[in-house]
Order: C-alpha cells, then structure tokens, then sequence
C-alpha cells in the first residue's frame, strides 16, 4: 500500500518550514472579496428592525407605511405577533429596498407594539436560595431552547438527563422540528421519561446542576496544611468580527438559492437553510471566498441569514444583502459564557495538591450555560464541585476560541497561583511541584515550562508578591498552563492533475486567515515535488467536496490529512502511468523538484510536465478523506499542552496594567508552517491581552441593553498596548511524529490567568475578575486594605 | 478626521458640503427644507450653512487620479460611496464611526477614516484608496512587508492599516518604536496581527521606504 505517513524532516521540503501565507498579496492590496463586498447585479440592501427591549412580547406590527415608501421592495416578519423576545436587538421585521438608507427609513417607519416583561441580565452570584435544581423539561422550555440557539448536543443531553413534563403529540413535534430541532432531539423527545408532575412548578433564573464530587473533598481539606479561599472571574466578552455576520441571497429560479454568507462552515450551512426555506438542501450553493473573522461565532445562517433569503423571495428572488451593524454584531451576534467561582483549594506543607471544592457560576444567556472543566489541567485527587446556570437575558452565547477553556484557566490558575503564594513558594516550583497532576501531558507540560521560564527570565524577574516595586511601579510575572483537543474534522479533498502538467485542488473548506489555503498548497506541492504556485486551490464553495466547519482547531488536521491523502494517490497513480516511460516499475519512482524520476538513478527522469502527459487525455482525479481507516496511519492527533507565562508593570496611583512581555510556549504536534502558526500565537496572545485588560460586554440592568455596543467603548487592544512577544512552538522529535493537531484554540486559553497572576504578584493582592481594569485594581488594593 | 490631524478644527469649506456631526446638529432642520435638489443656505449656530438634500444630488470625485460621477444623497459616507457606488471595496466598513480604522483612505495625500467624512464633502478632493497603491502587478514597499512579515491574518483591517501605515511613513520616515506605537492606533485588529505589523514597519523604516 502507499505510504500515506508524513515525510520525516530530511524528506520534507515544505512542510515544517517558514512559508510565507499564500494569500496576503491579495488581501494587502484589498482585492480580497469578502462576503460585505460582493455586489451582485441589481442587489438591495436589507435592514433589520430590532426589538429594543430584552424580554417582551410583540404585540402588533404595522408595516403599511413602510411598504408604500418609494424604493422598498419587500417586508417579511420575522417574529410576529405572540412572538416572545429574550433579548435586546432580537431580529423582528426585515426589509429589502433599493439602497440603504430608503433601507433604514423604512425600518424607521415601521410601528411595533410591545408588552414589556420583567427582565434578567445580571449575571451576578446567585441570591442564597434562589437556585433551583433543574427538572424535567415542558415543551416550552423546548422551543424556548430552539429559540435561543442552545446546541442540538446540549439539549439531547438535558432531555435525556431530566425528562420531559408531557408527552408531546404528533403536531407538537411537527412544530418544533419547524422551528429547528434536529432529528436527534425529537428522538430523544421520544425517548424521553415523562414526569407529569413536575409541570407546574414556577420557573427560576438560576438552575443548580448536581454536584459532582471526586475522592473524599473533606477528608482531605480536613488534611490539608494550607488551605488558600478566593473569588475568580471571567465576564461577557463578544467576538467583534471586524466583518459583521451576513449574507447576500437570490433566488436563481423559484427553489433554488445562492448564498454569499461570511461563514466558518462552508459544507455546513445549506443543511440548516434547508428546513426553515423548505426545499432541499441541494438546491442551496453556498459561497465565500475569504472571512474577516469568525473566532467561533460563524457556524450557523442565524435567523437573519434565513431571513435574508426570505426577504429576498419576496423581492421577486432579488438579490438581497443583509451584513449587521456593528452595534448588533456586538448585541446579537456572539458572546462569551460567563464563569465565575467561588474556590477552595488545600494542600500540604510541602505544596502537594490534595483538594479542590468549587461554587461557580454563570451565564450563556437565555441558555443557561454549563460549568468549565474546573480544575483545569490538574486533576486534583479529592473535588467537590456545584455550578449554577443564570438564563437571563443578554442574548444567545456562542462558541469563542476555546470554548469554556479560558475561563476554566483563570478560576483554577488563580486560584492555585494563590495557594502557592500562601505556601510561600515561587509559582513555577509549585506547578512543577504538581505536574504530575498533568498526565498525560506532564512530560510536555515539564519540558515547557523549563522553556517558559528561559525565555522570561522569570528566575530573576520572579519575587515573592508585593516585593518589585519603585515608587508607583509594580512589576510582577504570573503563568498558565493550558490543554486542548485539535483533532482534524471530517474532510474531503479531488486533487486533479492534468495531462499539461496543471493541478487543482477542491475542497469545501474556508481559510479563517489562520493560513488553511498556505497549508493545503505546502502539503500537495511536498507530496507531488512541484512548485505550490503550480498548483491551483479552489475552497468555500458547496460545489466542492465537503470539509468539516472551521472551528475548535479542527482545520488544519482535516484538510492536511485529506490533501496528503489525495496527493499520494493522485502521485502513485501518475507513477503507474509513467513507469514504463522510464523502464521502471511505479514503486521505484520518486517525485522531487519538479521531476518524476527513478530513486537513486537521475538519468533516468522526466520532467512533471513530461510525466504528466503520459496520463492520456484524460485527467486524473481522486479524492482524500480524513479520517480514512483503510488508508493509515493516523495523519491528525489529539491533545496539545502550552505553557505562557507574563509579566506586567502595574500603576499603584492609578491603577493601570500594562503587559511588559510575554512568552507562549506551544506544543501542537507536526507543524505545517512554523511562520502562519506563530502568527497563531503573537494574534492569541495578543487577543488575550485584550480580553485580560479592556473587554466587557457590559449590561444596563434598567434598560436590560448593551450599553457598549461600539469599537469606542468595547475596547480592542491597539498596537500600544502590544509588549515584547515570545513564541516557540515545540517541534522535532517527540512532537512531530504525533502528527498534525490544531492550534487555533490552546494559545488564547492562558494570557488571562497568566496576566491575573503576574497582577498578583506585581500588587500583592488578587484582582479577582477580568478585565483589570483601573477600577478593579483599585478596588481590589481598598478591600485588602492596602 | 483623525485626532493627529492639525486640521480638524479648520472651518467647513462651504463648498464641499456639510460634516457628518454639523449634518446631524442640522438634521431637524433640513427636514422642513423643501425637497429639491441644489443647496440652500440656512441660518444655524451663528453662520450661513448650506443644505443639499434630502434627495440624490448629482456629485463628482476624483478617486485614483479617475473622475467619477454619482447621484447620491448628501447623508451618504465617503466609504458607502466608494463600496456601493465605484466598487472600490479594499476600504472595509466595520465601526463606521471613526472608532477602529479599516475604511482608512487618503484624502489629499492625508489619512482620513472614509466612514466619517460625507461623500458631498469629498468633491474637490484627492482621494486614494488602498486599490491605487499597487504599480502594475508590484506590490506597493508597505504591502511587501506586511506580506514579508505575516501582518495579515483575516485581512479584514489590512487594507485600512497598509494605508494608515503609508500615510504615516510618508510623514516620519524613521519613526521611533513609540511614533510607530503612537501614530498607528487608529487603527484595530481582531486577529492580533500587531506583532507583525511592527516588524513590517521596522523593516521599512530600515530600507527608509
């Protein structure tokens, strides 16, 4: 059978090098389209009218003044009367005219009664006695899930956990699939345990889950030396794609639909346009030739992608482009869960870990929301762990790089870099002290922070809390250890060489600017021998085969994988058809430097071109998969450890952070491009500084809005708040031979556990949530009396 | 106009229209203006301001050294114009309130954030988009670098940073890391390319681009 294994380092000639990304000229010129440029001929412009209020029924729409206003074309209600709204900014009427601002006075003319309800969008700890343990689900609270985009996975597993109050009949069903439930969870609908009883019960905010306990929490705290309690915290951040979510739709005929749409999943969207337009999916082509930005935010159509077709059908299958605003890109259009917990955590005098209890919670919005994989990356012996869920109403969570990952760093590094304080012992010695609490990744993890430390100079720069201050300055380092999954999703790759000598490869797969396109190219050209400028790469398109959604650094594993597999059979195919040429059998043949030639013996070779043209007349395609089981190895793996450390310089007068430097050490087995995976690693730390230090969806418990819904006051860092930047990535042997695994996610889960850190011991004193702001700091130094 | 622009105080020139923020003061007024096209002058906070509007009036541009004509309403943006109208689609809209930089152009060889200048008032004007910096197929010194360099990730703030990035290096040829770090923060990023937009500009600032 072929060899399908990636090439070891002497026999690569791309793979793991600094390969510039293939796609920059196009995008520093600005002739990349993104799906806000894409002006098909005769398109309108749509617009959305939102509701203002975060929890209220509508109660009338009139649209008459609206539709008689020159240059509009079509109205379509989104939600309509009876319709109930859980947040500010939820999507109500649609409209499509000629241009965009006739666009916005018709949305401005439209009237829209509402009967306000009583809203929640405090995510603050829970009222004593508030919470309610969560029961069995009526079909209400099904079709609220629906409405809030709560993931298919989420609610089979809470249907299955609690049951249901009623036994839904047939037309409930009906409806519920009409409003989006997939097929798994009507199953599971029937499937589920009815518990009639429980249907009557009053409905709380705040929804306790079991406790989930470990070993003997309090025989071992009872044991415990040293016992270190704090408060820690992560609040509502948003994704703020520089490119809104949207999309321009048109019917080409009267069931068929062309959709630009800025999205991580391209192979992905038709599906879920299918049911709610009712025709088949494929009827739906869907395209996008570059994203500004998704960060997990992009998997779905959302209710304004499916309504941009709708308004479009009735604008006579017009062209309609409907791109959000920033200010509801910033309301509706992703946010961050929440997390915050109350901890314990004990150890003995020696600073071995022995126990973890932990109270935290929440919010995901109207969804509720789960706890983070606390403790993180220990897996200390003896837990006792509650969560709390707040359903408010702040709107629909999404996945952000690393879902769940960074909350759970800062909650349990913080908490341990406080123990290790405590304990008088420098943070680094103390995690070193516990690594083993690492596995499988403690071997990883040791190697890293031997690195980290290096790299930071943090056994010169680390003083015990409170002790590196001159006059107002304090400086301090703090770290964080962090762990991901990156295994390669489903991926389909046609890699085609033509009789002149040309390739091409087609994929439905998008290129987030995490360099997909760079690496697809690297790994065909590596296994064919030939120049990747030779080759042609067509991605984002449903005419394609189908590549798996762009998210939770599933990419490059899957489309590495299915081009290596495709172009090692595309290349032994070619050797079949040319081996007699050379008089040779196609085993004996190699393909390097533009050239097919018989191993070891150069004068017997032709060139690609040559080759090529001894396929016939026909070109030769064939198709990649990842995974494959029947062609091995396993090209992609799972699991990554990464190690940052920070360090900062804090303003005692005035309370500001500034990052002085920072050092991300990274493992993620074979590295395609060491240049576009660094890139990986400066943007995620620099993303990282951000959220440690400015970012805050912040919500005004009066109106129940966003009271930031702009770039001025949800702030992004600048290039002035960039410190030093230190990258490496782990890579030779021990890390290549794992194969390839993601990187997207692991270096964004650490920079804000390791900046809390080094805040900490910069000022002596814990800032218990993100962002550290001025504010916090300051009133963090007046609690502790400082 | 951006805060490091010495004239941002200058007085409206009459001529070319009104600015976005005198447009809104004078917004309730302009609605009991009769509706035709041409200005009119109003009395408003002590001066004589014209009024165009609220229809499409015909304008004219001079956008990459080419003469373009359009019939648009006065309250349409420079970057709406320049995306709608002419197809020039490298300036992004992203904030479109002077906040974050990705519709950066030149007007008049200066850097303006072309979401918050009227397209009325862009008439008369030099108007260089991020598409004019290329010669031939030869990416523009600054677009080299960002490209050496790795400064682009989604790309989505690109051409508005390689145009602030020009325009700034035109003004400091050898810039100080802190001119760099001060004169560039109009300008946001989402991917976190600022590492490599900082070694873009050190390179140049090298060659003495």
């Amino acid at each position: 059978m072929a060899d399908y294994g990636w090439p070891d380092a002497e026999h690569r000639t791309l793979i793991g090098k600094r390969i510039t990304r293939v796609d920059s000229p196009v995008k520093v010129s600005g002739q990349a389209k993104y799906t806000y440029d894409v002006k098909r001929p005769g398109m309108l412009f749509g617009k959305i009218l939102r509701c203002p209020y975060a929890y209220a029924k509508v109660v009338s729409i009139d649209a008459s003044a609206a539709e008689k206003m020159p240059g509009v074309m079509a109205i379509h209600i989104i939600q309509g009367p009876n319709s109930t709204i859980h947040w500010a900014g939820d999507e109500v009427v649609a409209v499509a005219a000629v241009d965009e601002p006739t666009a916005e006075d018709a949305v401005r003319a439209i009237k829209v009664k509402y009967q306000k309800l009583s809203h929640l969008v405090s995510d603050a700890e829970p009222p004593k006695g508030a919470a309610q343990a969560q029961g069995p689900l009526s079909m209400d609270d099904i079709d609220d899930m629906l409405d809030n985009q709560v993931p298919a996975r989420q609610m089979v597993e809470q249907i299955q956990q609690y049951g249901i109050t009623s036994k839904p009949d047939e037309g409930t069903l009906k409806g519920l699939q009409e409003d989006g439930a997939t097929d798994e969870v009507i199953k599971a609908i029937r499937a589920a345990t009815v518990h009639p009883e429980a249907g009557s019960r009053p409905k709380s905010n705040y929804q306790k889950a079991a406790a989930q306990t470990l070993g003997d929490g309090e025989k071992a705290f009872a044991q415990a030396e040293v016992i270190s309690e704090g408060l820690y915290g992560v609040p509502v951040i948003t994704h703020c794609c520089l490119e809104s979510h949207g999309s321009t739709s048109e019917w080409t005929d009267n069931d068929h639909l062309l959709v630009h749409m800025s999205t991580q999943n391209v192979s992905g969207i038709a599906g879920q346009m299918a049911e709610p337009l009712k025709i088949p999916a494929t009827n739906i082509r869907v395209h996008q030739d570059h994203i500004g930005g998704g960060f997990g935010s992009k998997f779905s159509p959302d209710r304004w992608g499916i309504a941009t077709a709708e308004v479009s059908k009735k604008a006579g299958g017009k062209p309609v482009r409907i791109m959000l605003e920033r200010d509801s890109e910033l309301k509706v259009a992703g946010a961050r869960p929440s997390a915050y917990a109350r901890v314990r955590v004990g150890a003995k005098r020696d600073g071995t870990i022995v126990a973890w209890q932990s109270e935290s919670w929440g919010t995901g919005g109207p969804g509720g929301g789960g706890m983070p994989p606390i403790p993180y990356v220990f897996s200390i012996p003896n837990q006792r762990k509650e969560h709390t869920a707040i359903r408010n109403n702040i709107g629909p969570a999404r996945a952000w790089r690393a879902p769940n990952h960074p909350q759970a760093a800062v909650i349990t590094m913080c908490a341990l870099d406080d123990l290790a304080a405590k304990l008088n012992m420098d943070p680094l010695d103390f995690f070193l002290k516990n690594i083993e609490l690492g596995k499988p990744r403690q071997a990883i993890y040791t190697e890293e922070l031997g690195i980290a430390s290096d790299l930071m100079g943090w056994k010169q720069k680390w003083h015990p809390r409170g002790q590196n201050k001159s006059g107002n300055l304090a400086r301090g380092v703090g770290l964080s250890l962090h762990t991901w999954g990156g295994r390669g999703h489903a991926s389909d790759c046609d890699l085609t060489i033509h009789p002149d000598g040309s390739v091409d490869i087609k994929m439905g797969s998008q290129d987030l600017g995490t360099g997909t396109r760079t690496c697809i190219l690297m790994v065909a050209a590596d296994t064919l021998g030939i120049p990747m400028d030779t080759i042609s790469l067509q991605i984002g398109d449903t005419m394609y085969p189908p590549s798996g959604g762009s998210g939770g650094s599933t990419t490059i594993g899957g489309v590495s994988s299915s081009t290596r597999r495709a172009a090692v059979d595309a290349r032994e195919g070619l050797f079949a058809k040319v081996a007699p040429a050379l008089n040779a059998q196609p085993a004996e043949l190699e393909s390097i430097n533009g050239t097919v030639r018989v191993k070891g013996d150069s004068s017997r070779s032709l060139s690609w071109k040559e080759a090529c043209s001894k396929l016939g007349a026909m070109p030769l395609t064939v198709r990649g998969k990842n995974p494959d089981k029947s062609k091995p190895p396993d090209l992609t793996n799972s699991g990554v450890g990464g190690v940052q450390m920070a360090e900062v310089e804090v303003d005692t007068d005035t309370g500001i952070v500034k990052v002085k430097k920072m050092v991300a050490v990274q493992d993620c087995g074979l590295v395609i491009d060491v240049k576009t995976a660094e890139s990986q690693c400066h943007g995620a730390l620099i993303m990282g500084i951000s959220y440690s230090l400015f970012e805050e969806k912040v919500m005004d418990p009066t109106t129940g809005r966003m009271l930031n819904p702009d770039m001025q006051y949800y702030r992004l860092a600048g290039l002035n708040d960039i410190p030093e930047l230190v990258v490496h990535m782990m890579t030779g042997k021990g890390y290549d031979e794992r194969g390839v695994i993601g990187l997207g996610e692991p270096p964004v889960i650490s920079p804000g556990a390791a900046i809390s850190n080094a805040v900490a011991n910069a000022i002596g004193v814990r800032v218990p949530f993100l962002p550290l702001t001025p504010d916090r700091v300051l009133g963090a130094f007046q609690k502790a009396g400082a | 106009m951006r805060d490091d622009d010495p004239n941002q105080n200058e007085k409206v020139d009459e001529r070319s229209g009104v600015s976005r923020r005198d447009f809104l003061k004078i917004s309730s007024i302009s609605v009991a203006v009769p509706l035709v096209t041409g200005p009119k002058v109003v009395f408003v906070a002590g001066e004589q301001v014209p009024v165009h509007g609220p229809g499409k009036v015909p304008m004219e541009f001079t956008i990459n050294g080419k003469k373009h004509k359009a019939d648009l309403e006065p309250r349409v943006t420079l970057l709406d114009a320049l995306r709608d109208e002419f197809d020039l689609t490298g300036a992004k809209r992203v904030c479109d309130r002077a906040e974050c930089g990705a519709c950066t152009v030149l007007m008049d060889n200066k850097a303006v954030y072309a979401c918050s200048v009227l397209a009325i008032e862009a008439q008369g004007r030099q108007i260089a988009t991020v598409e004019s910096l290329m010669q031939g197929d030869k990416l523009h010194p600054v677009q080299q670098a960002f490209v050496d360099n790795d400064a682009s990730q989604c790309g989505f703030c690109t051409p508005g940073f390689v145009v602030a990035c020009k325009a700034f290096l035109d003004k400091h040829p050898n810039p100080t890391p802190e001119d760099i770090r001060r004169g560039l923060s109009g300008n946001l990023c989402r991917c976190g390319t600022y590492h490599g937009i900082q070694l873009a500009i050190a390179q140049l600032a090298q060659k003495g681009a």
